[in-house]
């Protein structure tokens, strides 16, 4: 009795009942399936929203004014009283750019732009209009800082903002809105009653959660702070660091340099606040993880009730079977060649079945699936394939070797 | 005189616990000789089956002891005991007892695949067996495509194909028309004839005819042995045929 026997007469016994073999593979190959493919989406989601926070620009520094270290302060004009040990807290200024910018104290800043926003500006063009959901006035740099690419036109440049020329850049909602199939490149949008020229579309880069990102426009400083916002204090400073190592020198330099300007000392609070990139992507990744698993245990219940299924029909062939395995002993089958045959009965089913999983979610992985790209864990496979055929070889033997155990009388009897 | 193929003492075979305890066997020596060809008789209740599956080694006795060929059956240890059954022991069922979906050749070669025989002797082994029972047109049908009479030929073609050194039958012609019964007895007759040493179960007197020597179990023990022809001679009815 070698093993080549065993395995025929474990086939035969497969294809003997074709139909309930075919079902069981199928349950096991949707369970692995499901659990390669539900993990691959948690992966791809998760990769996704990083390459969405890279896109936001990886090496950047945010820095914005914060009132909770002064406290009780509201307007725009700077100034107000304090609690606080500091009497004054104040704003972001064009002053504070150009002293980020300066290269002595900052070596690991490579470019700063400071930006205004615009709420509520409402942009029109001839009867159309829409609502800009962000209106950025800003210096060239920011494009690069933010990662913001132009798709069509060009860029503003550094004599735009010198002149304080009315030129715009849309994202590609606000465009589609005003212009439809237009090409808008050349022509004038009115923002709150003040015209800008659109010199350029900026390239789509999808809508990340709540907020469109396209639904923005970006223009030249001076212009949109002459026209729009008034001279005040800035909206925040986007500070680009020379390399994705040099974010946390940069961090320190520019708080070095902001403390020393708006006199913040010891152990006071800053009026600002800096928002790394980095950090915010290691959170964020640590989010998305918790996502992953969060799907890996829906696509595990999903392999277990697959497995539940592989023991139900293992209890049931060898019960049913009981007798035939009567028979076999009593013309002098050993225990071992029994059990073997209904083992490898079960490895098959469920060799075959994982393995038939594992190419519909290789298959599967090659779609898109709601708008995310899955991503292939190799670990997710190996861990599917091994629990079916776990489940398989136990559940299989178990009732297998009950069956083979008993006298031939009891088999025989069987019914 | 060589050793007896079976040599059974004071065997015992009790079911149940208690009050419900059924004693089956109540102490059955048995001795059968090389060549004899035995029938066991008795109404249904007497043991009869029960004797036949201890002795097919498909049940164990509660006490006695039980020899084949020279060997205690009480002392092999599981893998033993499955050799012993696969060598020693042919055993024809009453109600056939083939493989569902397997083929005549397969079932008949099924012993020899547990026996580790290589295939083309086992092809052969088994071709040779089912000619003898003269099934050699039906190799290839499954058991649900053959008629009672031609399933039990295939499974004394089974008991057979091991050369076993005892061929047991359980009421071998109790699920059989006359013609099957006539085709399957006469096969017994001459495996008698050729040196094999049979014993069959029966309650029909006709059964009982061909054997050489008859044995009556009443309620678990044995009351009658009567041989009707000699162990080395040829059955009964061969005998009486070649008058």
């Amino acid at each position: 009795m070698n093993r080549l026997e065993i395995l025929r007469f474990a086939l035969r016994g497969l294809l003997a009942n074709k139909m309930r073999s075919a079902l069981t593979t199928l349950g096991i190959l949707i369970g692995v399936a499901a659990v390669i493919l539900l993990v691959a989406v948690g992966e791809g989601s998760s990769q996704s929203i990083q390459k969405n926070i890279q896109r936001l620009g990886a090496n950047t520094l945010t820095i914005s004014p914060s009132f909770t270290g002064g406290g009780g302060r509201g307007g725009p004009a700077g100034g107000g009283q304090n609690t606080g040990p500091r009497t004054q807290a104040r704003q972001l200024t064009l002053a504070d750019a150009e002293a980020l910018a300066d290269r002595a104290a900052a070596p690991s800043v490579a470019s700063v732009s400071p930006v205004v926003t615009a709420g509520s500006a409402t942009a029109t063009y001839e009867a159309a209009s829409h609502d800009i959901g962000q209106l950025v006035g800003t210096y060239p740099s920011y494009f690069e800082a933010m990662n913001k690419q132009v798709a069509r036109g060009t860029y503003f440049f550094n004599d735009d903002v010198l002149a304080a020329r009315k030129v715009m850049v849309l994202g590609t909602t606000v465009a589609e809105e005003l212009f439809g199939d237009l090409d808008p490149i050349g022509r004038q949008v009115g923002v709150s009653g003040v015209p800008f020229t659109v010199v350029g579309v900026l390239k789509e880069s999808g809508s990340t959660g709540m907020q469109d990102a396209d639904d923005v426009a970006l223009a030249p400083l001076p212009a949109v702070q002459q026209s729009l916002t008034g001279f005040g204090p800035l909206g925040s400073i986007v500070v680009r660091a020379t390399g994705a190592s040099a974010t946390a020198s940069a961090q320190a330099e520019v708080t070095a340099i902001l403390n020393q300007r708006h006199g913040v000392t010891g152990g006071a609070a800053a009026d600002y606040r800096i928002l790394n990139q980095a950090t915010l992507q290691e959170t964020v990744s640590a989010a998305t993880g918790t996502f992953t698993v969060l799907l890996g245990a829906v696509a595990a219940i999903s392999l277990l009730v697959g497995g539940i299924g592989i023991t139900n029909i293992m209890l049931v062939t060898v019960t049913e079977r009981t007798r035939e395995i009567g028979i076999r002993k009593a013309i002098g089958a050993p225990r071992g060649a029994i059990l073997g045959q209904f083992l490898m009965e079960a490895t098959l089913l469920s060799l075959v079945g994982g393995l038939s999983g594992v190419l519909v979610a290789f298959a599967g992985t090659r779609f898109t699936i709601a708008g995310i790209e899955p991503v292939l864990v190799p670990s997710s496979v190996a861990l599917a394939l091994g629990v079916s055929v776990g489940i398989g070889l136990f559940f299989g033997g178990y009732p297998a070797n009950r069956a083979a155990k008993l006298r031939p009388i009891q088999a025989l009897r069987h019914e | 005189m060589t050793a007896p193929v079976l040599r059974v003492r004071g065997l015992v075979k009790e079911y149940g616990e208690g009050d419900a305890r059924v004693r089956a066997l109540r102490g059955v020596d048995l001795d059968v000789d090389k060549g004899d060809y035995v029938a066991v008789m008795g109404a249904s209740g007497s043991g009869k089956s029960t004797l036949m599956n201890i002795l097919g080694c498909l049940d164990v006795p509660t006490s006695g002891s039980y020899q084949i060929d020279g060997a205690d059956v009480g002392l092999l240890d599981e893998h033993r005991l499955a050799l012993l059954r696969n060598r020693r022991v042919g055993f024809v069922f009453q109600s056939f007892n083939l493989i569902p979906r397997m083929s005549a050749l397969a079932n008949v070669e099924l012993p020899l695949v547990y026996g580790g025989v290589g295939q083309a002797e086992r092809r052969s082994r088994a071709l040779a067996a089912l000619e003898q029972v003269g099934l050699s047109d039906r190799l290839h049908h499954e058991p649900n495509q053959l008629s009672g009479g031609q399933q039990q030929r295939v499974a004394v073609a089974r008991a057979l194909v091991t050369a076993p050194a005892l061929l047991l039958a359980d009421e071998p012609t109790g699920n059989l028309d006359t013609a099957s019964t006539r085709d399957v007895l006469d096969i017994l007759d001459r495996l008698s004839a050729s040196g094999r040493t049979i014993v069959v179960i029966t309650h029909e007197d006709d059964v009982a005819a061909h054997a050489k020597r008859v044995i009556r179990l009443v309620d678990g023990a044995i009351v009658e042995d009567r041989r009707r022809a000699p162990v080395d001679g040829p059955p009964p009815r061969l005998a009486e045929a070649a008058r």
